[in-house]
């Protein structure tokens, strides 16, 4: 195992069992992440989808509204603009944002809000393009709604992409490199203990072995001993007190 | 009365009628719509109008061009013709042609007090104001803060000032609906109009006489139709009903009560002038009746071409000229959206 994919422990029992709390959690981790991945992601392609539709939609409908427009002014001339911008009081279309909750991610979302008062604007044109004018006006609040939909899913689209982004690199993260590093570290860490014990096993074997050694040895001679004590002090094996041992001169040197 | 005119028509307005009838000529006909049709694009369209009588009234205008600049530069160039006309014109021509601009007086007198309400700028108001509307105190309009003082400082010297007094009390003035405050103006200025031609005498009333009974027969129809569901009641509605033309009063009666096309339609078919107008109006679905008008409209101001020594002839010509650029609108809107299917619903051919 290389070093440096692994965190630079103490290789001792402890830390093992921190190691070991740190996986467990991080497993744990990855994977709820995941199924916050996969649910972020389902509802991904359900946007996806809805901004293709009403992106379809909304090509038409826009078309559809300008014409229209052409038609109001065709009945009743192009100076009823100022008339119909000089008579707007208040917006009566409104956009409400509010979130919505995927898996833990707040989606902005826009809601259409209509007040609903007709306003004097029914009146426009009562003399000349009445109709068409309010044709024109159905038809653009229409394609308004249209629009505040898709401006919704957009903005969701963005903030879902963002977020499926981030999620993704944490799942990739706990997955690629915490977790390995982690299980390193455990490997790292069970391999440190194994040797020590290996060495702790050779250094016990290697001093019973020392030990028995001596042990025979000293046997050994006290075996002899006997023997010579029985035989006499005869031989070799006899022990001479005078030409025996050299006794050595002690000096003493002050 | 009738030939006599004829003696003394020349000497004073001979030039104008000749005029008028030059500039006639200078509408656009069927064939050059045709070609319009065929453009893909604004330059196009701007380039055949460069050879006919619009010449190059577009020529300083920048490259992406808007239809909007080609509707006002046309209303531009019909603003001029007509105050060309209006310089040269001695009376009683000159006030005839005073009243045919009373009509966009009493919009631009409107959409001042509509914004004047609503605290706009005066300038930007006054630039937004039809050109063939404005009159010498239009300015000063914005400086009434209510509308009682609107009428006592400004609009009492204006030409509207009869049509303010005869029909709104002062007391009405403040909560009044600007779009009934409009029609009720209207309403005034049809009847007054018509009491001016009759006077002239002679062709130019006779036709003149045909031609508002038409415009108010239809204003008297678009008013039915438009106030059909909104608040307006009944009584309301027949209070805006001009008080000339043929459906005046018998037919009126009828459209007053008349709650869906249905019975519109069958008031309507008591006035066989009207059939091409009601066999527009299909059954149970909503009409759209203002082509159907403008056809009527341009048809009858063609007529007054077949007619000599009377004042129609400039009102016929406002009107097709109004078309036209109604007409051009459409078709440049065609175009630019990409609809060439509708092109043709739109244009009302005049020559």
């Amino acid at each position: 195992m290389s070093s440096n994919n692994r965190l630079p422990v103490v290789p001792t029992v402890t830390v093992l069992a921190i190691i070991k709390a740190r996986l467990l959690g991080a497993t744990k981790g990855h994977q709820l992440l995941k199924k916050k991945a996969d649910a972020l992601n389902i509802k991904f392609r359900k946007v996806l989808a809805e901004i293709v539709k009403t992106k379809t939609e909304m090509g038409k409908t826009m078309k559809e509204s300008a014409f229209e427009l052409t038609q109001a002014k065709y009945a009743a001339g192009e100076h009823i603009k100022h008339t119909i911008f000089d008579n707007v009081e208040a917006a009566q279309v409104k956009v409400k944002a509010v979130t919505e909750n995927v898996a833990g991610v707040k989606l902005p979302k826009f809601q259409y809000l209509n007040d609903g008062s007709e306003s004097k604007m029914e009146m426009t044109g009562l003399g000349k393009g009445g109709q068409p004018i309010q044709n024109c006006r159905t038809a653009n609040i229409k394609a308004i709604q249209l629009l505040v939909e898709l401006a919704s899913l957009q903005t969701s689209f963005l903030a879902l992409d963002e977020a499926i982004k981030t999620t993704n690199r944490r799942v990739n993260a706990l997955e690629n490199v915490v977790i390995p590093k982690l299980e390193n570290t455990i490997t790292y860490i069970k391999g440190e203990l194994d040797e020590l014990e290996r060495e702790e096993f050779f250094r016990l074997k290697k001093i019973q072995a020392n030990k028995e050694r001596d042990l025979a040895l000293k046997e050994a001679e006290q075996a002899m001993a006997l023997m010579g004590d029985a035989f006499g002090g005869g031989g070799s094996g006899g022990s001479n007190l005078v030409d025996g041992d050299h006794d050595e001169d002690q000096l003493f040197t002050s | 009365m009738y030939g006599f005119e004829a003696l003394t028509f020349n000497a004073k307005d001979g030039y104008l009628e000749a005029l008028v009838r030059g500039y006639r000529s200078g509408l656009l006909t069927a064939g050059d719509y045709n070609n319009l049709c065929q453009c893909d694009s604004l330059d196009d369209i701007k380039l055949h109008l460069g050879t006919t009588d619009y010449g190059n009234f577009l020529q300083n205008e920048p490259s992406p061009l808007q239809v909007s600049t080609i509707v006002e530069k046309c209303t531009q160039k019909l603003v001029e013709e007509f105050r060309h006309m209006r310089c040269q014109a001695s009376e009683p021509l000159a006030t005839f042609l005073d009243y045919l601009t009373y009509g966009y007086m009493i919009d631009n007198v409107v959409l001042i007090v509509t914004g004047t309400l609503h605290e706009r700028d005066v300038q930007d108001l006054l630039q937004k104001c039809h050109p063939l509307g404005m009159f010498d105190s239009i300015e000063t309009l914005a400086v009434a803060q209510n509308m009682r003082e609107l009428y006592r400082l400004v609009l009492v010297d204006s030409p509207l000032a009869p049509y303010f007094s005869d029909c709104i009390r002062s007391e009405d003035l403040d909560e009044m609906n600007i779009e009934i405050m409009r029609n009720t103006l209207y309403k005034a200025y049809f009847e007054d109009f018509c009491q001016f031609c009759q006077k002239l005498g002679g062709t130019t009333a006779e036709w003149m006489t045909d031609m508002l009974t038409f415009q108010a027969d239809r204003r008297t129809i678009n008013l039915t139709i438009n106030s059909m569901g909104t608040e307006l009641t009944r009584d309301d509605r027949k209070k805006l009903y001009p008080a000339v033309g043929l459906l005046y009063p018998q037919g009126q009666q009828g459209l007053a009560a008349s709650e869906d096309y249905d019975q519109v339609r069958a008031v309507l078919e008591n006035y066989s002038q009207y059939q091409t107008i009601y066999s527009k109006m299909g059954f149970g679905e909503t009409p759209l009746l203002d082509k159907a008008f403008y056809e009527e409209e341009v048809r009858r101001s063609i007529g007054s071409l077949d007619l000599q020594f009377h004042y129609g002839v400039f009102y016929a010509y406002l009107c097709m000229r109004e078309q036209e650029i109604r007409n051009l609108m459409w078709v440049s809107e065609c175009v630019q959206q990409d609809q060439k299917a509708r092109i043709y619903d739109g244009i009302v051919y005049i020559f």
